[in-house]
């Protein structure tokens, strides 16, 4: 299952990564070599095998529903670029 | 003098907890060449200090680490300070809240020195991914330290501090520690909370505590480790005393040698150091047994899979909106989305991202991630079973010894092979720590690792601990 220059630029682009041109050589070259190291997975037989997504014994771990102070909306801006008085500012997202 | 004692004479006030730092401060700055810190709190430090000193004087009640001087990794978030992941991505951002293990050893009055240096978000092997240059081996500048948290390793390897935090999601602290000639736990996988420490791979990440040696480490993790309610994921199991296993022998202890982690690969000289410790272990009365865990070999490709995958998806949330860096172009969201992210973002993490995209995106999310998952299960029930017939299990914690700074920069897979014999710990969810072992004809350090099962982290203190007393070549310079 090699990957290609035109999967490379697909997988950047659901990442929202912008590579170069240059970039994207040296990528496929390396994704390629790592995707084949772990197709050795494949020797391993998991028919009967259930995923496994953490490795605690736990469920759902519940809490009481009470109101407790949370970050200020003016700390929570504190880092933002770019902000107005209550929201972060983002570029136009609508274009005509 | 150990910590405890150290801790015990600030106490009395017989040791200046501001003269212990300002000792330090000195250590830090004629040291600074290997690049172990990114930041110095020396104000905060030294006032602190002069709290605990005031405090004991006054007759007033100290806390358990009362002038013990730590350093923490930079992607541990401290109230009021610049937390960087050593990225150009989140350089400038300032946390708005402490995480809890930081809280913790605030309140038992240990003094905050310093954040240090270490692999950008955590992803590498040898700390040449900061945003701030590679930090240097100790032993020999040329080399590596390890890494991820080769940083807060090399604080402890250069005496600029007592102990420090790092953070493990596959090796990052046993591995330095090994490199560096320290002692580093990698704890369980739900002992330490991991609220404020920056999200790499959610269901691998610990923090984990470095130290000279065992003994001192026991002092660190009796303070950071226990349930904490704002990490759903950490686990609701009583914390015994470390410090009471301690000055134990091993007589009885059935200890597993599996020799997956001694085969083709392994320098000579490391396999044959950590075999002589282990038949001093069985000299003292350890039961030594040869074990299988034919699954191991399989570990490093199950982990790039999953480490990527949850690594692609938790660094989703850097996107210039909300904090660090954005790209200055007056494009659309979308676009700015696309350049601030390869303008913060350094090779290493670019490359991961890709391939943990990869992984989950349609059509492959069952042959890669699913197949990973799986694999997952199988290494943690050979573990349990394992550990259904003995107490611990040795191994090395590295096949070589420190390698040279470049050297596998180019070859992101033998780079991550650096990684053999740590990544099952994680994936298997159980505890594993490093203690010294020997160094090689090179003079450089290497470390045995031994492994015990899921929150049994007692077990490792007691071998651990022994071994440094009883059986190692290394000696602390």
């Amino acid at each position: 299952m090699a990957v290609t220059e035109s999967d490379v630029e697909n997988i950047a682009h659901l990442a929202r990564l912008k590579i170069t041109e240059e970039e994207k050589e040296k990528f496929v070259s390396q994704v390629n070599q790592i995707l084949e190291y772990v197709e050795k997975l494949n020797e391993i037989n998991t028919d009967e095998v259930e995923p496994l997504s953490h490795t605690l014994n736990l469920k759902n771990v519940f809490r009481e529903d009470i109101v407790k102070d949370s970050l200020p909306q003016k700390e929570a801006l504190k880092n933002a670029p770019a902000k107005t008085d209550k929201f972060f500012r983002v570029p136009k997202v609508v274009t005509k | 003098m150990n910590l405890q004692a150290t801790i015990a004479a600030v106490k009395k006030g017989e040791v200046k907890a501001e003269e212990r730092v300002n000792k330090f401060l000195q250590v830090i700055q004629s040291t600074k060449e290997f690049n172990a810190y990114i930041k110095i709190n020396d104000k905060q430090a030294k006032a602190k200090a002069v709290s605990v000193d005031h405090r004991i004087k006054d007759g007033r009640k100290t806390g358990k680490l009362a002038g013990c001087v730590v350093a923490i990794k930079d992607n541990i978030n401290i109230k009021d300070q610049e937390t960087t992941c050593a990225s150009n991505i989140l350089k400038g951002f300032i946390s708005p809240y402490s995480a809890t293990v930081i809280e913790k050893l605030e309140q038992e009055d240990a003094i905050i020195i310093g954040k240090t240096n270490h692999d950008e978000f955590a992803m590498g092997s040898s700390d040449e991914n900061s945003c701030f240059g590679p930090v240097k081996n100790p032993h020999d500048p040329k080399r590596v330290p390890g890494g991820s948290s080769g940083g807060s390793a090399v604080a402890v390897a250069l005496d600029t501090v007592d102990v420090a935090l790092g953070s493990e999601t596959g090796g990052s602290v046993r591995q330095p520690a090994g490199l560096t000639g320290i002692t580093g736990l990698k704890p369980s996988y739900g002992r330490v909370s991991r609220y404020g420490l920056v999200a790499f791979a959610s269901s691998l990440d610990q923090i984990s505590p470095f130290a000279k040696d065992t003994a001192d480490l026991a002092v660190l993790f009796n303070v950071i480790a226990g349930h904490d309610e704002r990490d759903s994921t950490s686990a609701e199991i009583e914390v015994p005393d470390y410090s009471a296993y301690l000055n134990k022998d091993v007589k009885g202890m059935k200890i597993g040698i599996p020799k997956e982690y001694f085969a083709d690969g392994l320098d000579g000289e490391i396999r044959d150091g950590i075999l002589q410790i282990v038949e001093q272990l069985k000299a003292a009365g350890a039961e030594i047994r040869d074990v299988e865990l034919p699954l191991s070999e399989y570990g490093v490709a199950a982990y790039y899979i999953l480490a990527t995958a949850e690594a692609s998806s938790n660094l989703a949330r850097y996107d210039g909106v909300r904090y660090g860096h954005r790209n200055k172009d007056k494009a659309g969201l979308t676009e700015m989305y696309a350049q601030t992210r390869n303008e913060g973002f350094g090779d290493e993490v670019k490359r991961r991202i890709l391939l943990g995209t990869y992984v989950l995106s349609h059509g492959y999310y069952d042959a890669y991630y699913k197949k990973a998952q799986k694999v997952r299960r199988l290494i943690k029930n050979e573990f349990d079973s394992v550990f259904s017939e003995v107490d611990a299990l040795i191994t090395p914690t590295t096949p070589t010894t420190a390698f040279l700074i470049g050297e596998r920069a180019d070859d992101p897979l033998q780079m991550y092979l650096s990684d053999v014999y740590t990544v099952t710990a994680n994936l298997g969810g159980i505890c594993a720590l490093n203690v010294r072992a020997g160094k090689d004809k090179n003079k450089l350090p290497f470390g045995l690792q031994i492994m015990a099962n899921q929150f049994k982290e007692e077990i490792l203190f007691q071998i651990g601990d022994f071994i440094d007393r009883k059986c190692t070549r290394y000696q602390w310079e």
